[in-house]
């Protein structure tokens, strides 16, 4: 880092809260995907003001900002890849007010999501998106990503919570958009445009989050089918029987072997698919419609269904769910985690399409995910240090990219495009349509600052590279 | 160094799939805020070092150092990335490694206790009767008032008025001894003393030795035992813990006891890992292995033979704070809450936080006194809140690192830190 533009930043952030040593700089250089990249200094932030300052400075410098919360992305989002300066955002988490009255929340970047999650369920409230790095990550993350996770289905992602917030833009200045009303229809929609920009548009400093009635009851159950065809058949059939179940959670052969010989509960090992369905609302509502799936599933051939009596039968149900991750990365130590996303009624024919990609490559390719939204997530389970199977990975996972847009489908439902994605934007959205994207960075951002080398493919660059 | 570290630790490192679910568990994230103080930060400056991409002394010694070992981050983990013994082998690797820069004065004084001190069981009770007798003269009374240790050291301000009452050593149980069960034999135990238990507690491990009797043991206390290790581990003093390992698994296994009861949850979780501390040596692992799996601690042998014949009742509420390594490594949650609910009047109230580190890590509230401060004032915020009149422990560090909060906090006439065999004793009629 240059002395002129390191005194500059010294005037706006005291010392303790900038780290130019390596140790703290490797320390901010991942997050939950497996790129590296070494920043110059990381920035620890306490207000909006000082980021807009910062941001400002970076411009008169040109410096790259990567904004961050506690790094659970899955896409590369916060990772510098330009080098320059990471903006660590967890210090900003003073504001989480529940404002009961007109059910809603306004709080700090730097909250982590669950904290929001319990202060509304104390007020009786509900914030519905729920990624499962919800005990970690910050609701700033959460915004820049549109997170979701399993009440995707019936209760959308986070796009659709978020009705106003405070942001730094790219050249420093701080603005608001949107508001405290759920109805705003004044101008172009920033908000949802900021949102899911993946840090590329802004900087929130506080959002204001809609929030709903918390349900009050709800009951899972669990199906085994032999056939996959036939879990895709019953997914089916409960949608369009009317019935919105708050998660629909599917897993494949490859999950239950994984997840049994790790910590054996008595899956059934032939069997090529689980569903784990939830319903909530009123109890007598839940009751008859949770009835009413079972049957839907046993009459669609599954081999075994189990509607939970007691909250520990539900906590049994979930386990095996919960147990995939720990249970796949026994396989080994990299994991590339997709989240190729189709219309669900197109699960079938991307869970064979995966199915063939497992045995074109001999991959270590499992799949599990939120099939009632149709996000699946294929894991390619590998060892980054093996070169050549990396080599097939790179392939194997175009393949899965070309099939979810061939069945109608979209590159990310959840973690984002990030690094590992941005070469496949213009198969999704055509060159015209990425050039639309372009323009508005490039208004927004001129000297492109803010986290430069996401979304949008370097020149030349058509596919993914994992290794070089 | 590189290679020490790599062949030990670096396979593990790349369990580590960084999904920062360990970043909420861990209290030195909490209260420093930055990513080098979380688990999934040491862990990747561990791998750094490994492929040399930054130095052992200048860039990974601090945060290592800073490291409370509670291991929280284990139990969090939904990967089970080994963070324990990545640890233990990142301090071994900076312990050996060229030193560039001078290792400061406290060094000195924490291989001086590792070395010289903790193993000797004859001059831990030496300083056990050293403090007694410093207790009982007045000296400390004097020494308190003039306010000299304050201005010396307000770490050791803090530890010297935490340390519990010392009694005289003639009360002291003598290894060798067998005691029997009061009643019908129903398990004979052999009884770890411990080092600093042994000498600064011995109140505590003859109240833990009534009750087992009273509960139906047969008590041996194996002669030549030592020190666990724990504290040696911890500093990367491997070679010395090995050795002490070595001299409890032969003083124990000579003995035909069932199991071998501690009361400290440190040395617990030390004893518990004697497997692992020696799975290399062919001559010791399978003797280690099987010292490992015979170690218990005293709640859940208590909690196995109860319910125990309580003669008084116990006026208040309780609370519990866990013991990291009785948490986090025995993983023995349970048996203490359920046996302080089987005392008859004890209004039992969880705490908020109960799970998290107290600070006291080892000698940790001694080697890095603010930050251990800092966590352990946000400790007693919680502890308010119960209402407590009692809060209760398992082991002899966070005991005291308890008392100091409470005196910090003012509270000493409304708040008493105890262990959990003092709280049974009592209840039961023994003192």
């Amino acid at each position: 880092m240059e002395k002129e533009a390191l005194d500059d930043l010294r005037q706006v952030i005291p010392d303790d809260r900038m780290f130019l040593d390596l140790a703290e700089r490797y320390c901010y250089s991942y997050d939950a995907s497996f790129g590296e990249y070494l920043p110059e200094i990381v920035i620890q932030p306490k207000n909006a003001k000082e980021i807009s300052e910062v941001i400002k400075l970076a411009n008169t410098h040109k410096i790259p900002v990567y904004p961050r919360g506690s790094g659970t992305s899955l896409s590369g989002g916060p990772l510098p890849v330009k080098g320059g300066m990471v903006l660590d955002m967890t210090l900003l988490r003073d504001k989480l007010i529940i404002d009961r009255e007109n059910m809603l929340a306004i709080v700090s970047p730097g909250v982590i999501t669950a904290n929001i999650h319990k202060k509304a369920e104390e007020a009786g409230l509900f914030y519905p998106p729920d990624p499962s790095s919800s005990n970690v990550a910050t609701i700033g993350g959460n915004l820049l990503e549109n997170s979701s996770g399993p009440k995707g289905l019936k209760y959308g992602t986070t796009k659709e919570y978020v009705i106003g917030m405070e942001v730094v833009t790219p050249t420093g200045e701080i603005i608001r958009t949107g508001g405290k009303t759920v109805k705003n229809v004044t101008g172009y929609d920033l908000t949802r445009l900021i949102v899911g920009s993946e840090g590329t548009l802004g900087i929130v400093t506080e959002a204001i989050i809609r929030l709903i009635p918390k349900p009050q009851s709800k009951q899972t159950f669990v199906a085994h089918f032999n056939h996959l065809i036939d879990s895709g058949h019953a997914i089916t059939s409960i949608l369009s029987s009317g019935i919105l179940p708050s998660a629909l959670e599917l897993m494949d052969n490859a999950c239950i072997r994984a997840v049994e010989s790790y910590r054996p509960s008595g899956l059934p090992l032939q069997a090529e698919a689980i569903l784990i369905i939830e319903i909530d609302g009123h109890p007598l509502a839940i009751e008859e419609e949770i009835n009413k799936c079972a049957d839907i599933c046993t009459a669609e051939g599954a081999s075994y269904v189990k509607i939970a009596e007691t909250e520990e039968e539900r906590q049994t149900i979930w386990s095996a769910r919960k147990s995939v991750s720990p249970a796949i990365t026994q396989m080994g130590p990299t994991k590339i985690s997709e989240d190729a996303t189709v219309p669900r009624s197109q699960i079938p024919a991307m869970m064979e399409r995966l199915n063939t990609i497992r045995e074109k490559y001999g991959l270590n390719l499992v799949v599990f995910g939120h099939a009632g939204d149709g996000n699946l997530h294929p894991n390619i389970i590998t060892d980054k240090r093996n070169i050549t199977e990396m080599k097939k990975v790179e392939l194997a996972v175009s393949e899965i990219f070309e099939a979810a847009i061939e069945l109608g489908g979209t590159l990310s439902g959840e973690h984002g495009i990030g690094t590992l994605k941005s070469p496949y934007m213009e198969m999704e959205l055509g060159i015209t349509g990425v050039n639309m994207m372009k323009k508005i960075k490039e208004a927004w951002d001129p000297n492109n600052i803010l986290n430069p080398g996401k979304i949008f493919p370097d020149k030349g660059q058509t596919r993914v590279v994992l290794v070089t | 160094m590189a290679n020490n570290l790599y062949s030990d630790a670096y396979d593990w490192t790349n369990q580590c799939v960084k999904c920062g679910y360990c970043l909420p568990a861990c209290p030195t994230y909490e209260s420093m805020g930055v990513e080098s103080a979380s688990p999934r930060g040491r862990i990747n400056l561990v791998k750094m070092a490994a492929e040399g991409k930054i130095d052992f002394q200048k860039d990974l010694a601090e945060p290592i150092d800073l490291c409370l070992g509670c291991r929280a981050c284990e139990t969090a983990c939904p990967v089970g990335v080994p963070y324990g013994h990545i640890l233990e082998a990142a301090k071994e690797a900076i312990e050996n490694s060229p030193s560039t820069i001078q290792k400061n004065k406290m060094n000195k004084i924490k291989k001086l206790a590792l070395v010289h001190l903790f193993p000797y069981p004859k001059r831990m009770n030496r300083i056990g009767s050293a403090v007694q007798f410093y207790q009982k003269t007045g000296l400390s009374k004097l020494i308190r008032s003039l306010n000299v240790l304050q201005k010396v050291s307000p770490a050791l301000a803090h530890l010297e008025q935490a340390l519990p009452a010392i009694e005289t050593s003639s009360k002291r149980i003598r290894t060798g001894t067998i005691m029997p069960a009061k009643g019908e034999t129903k398990l004979k135990v052999a009884f770890f003393a411990g080092c600093i238990m042994d000498s600064m507690m011995s109140r505590i491990n003859r109240l833990t030795i009534e009750l087992l009797t009273l509960a139906g043991c047969e008590v041996i206390l194996p002669e030549n035992q030592n020190c666990c290790g724990a504290l040696h581990s911890h500093q990367g003093e491997t070679k010395q813990a090995k050795a002490l390992a070595k001299r409890n698994i032969q003083a124990f296994m000579q003995s035909d006891a069932d199991v071998i009861v501690n009361n400290a949850g440190g040395c617990g979780a030390s004893l518990l890992e004697y497997g692992h501390l020696l799975a290399d040596d062919h001559e010791w692992a399978g003797a280690a292995r099987a010292f490992s799996e015979k170690s218990k601690d005293i709640s859940q042998i208590l909690h196995q033979l109860g319910p125990l014949p309580f003669t008084e009742e116990w006026q208040g509420i309780v609370s519990y704070q866990d013991s990291c390594h009785l948490r986090n490594v025995q993983k023995v949650q349970k048996e203490p809450r359920l046996l302080l609910q089987s005392i008859p009047g004890v209004s039992y109230v969880e705490m908020e936080g109960f799970d998290r580190c107290c600070a006291s890590g080892g000698i940790y509230n001694l080697l890095h006194f603010d930050e251990s401060m800092k966590i352990l004032d946000e400790k007693m915020k919680n502890l308010k809140d119960t209402k407590a009149t009692t809060v209760v422990t398992v082991n002899p560090g966070c005991q005291m690192q308890m008392s100091i909060g409470i005196q910090r906090e003012g509270a000493a006439n409304q708040i008493k830190s105890m262990h959990l065999v003092e709280i049974l004793a009592k209840a039961c009629g023994l003192d």
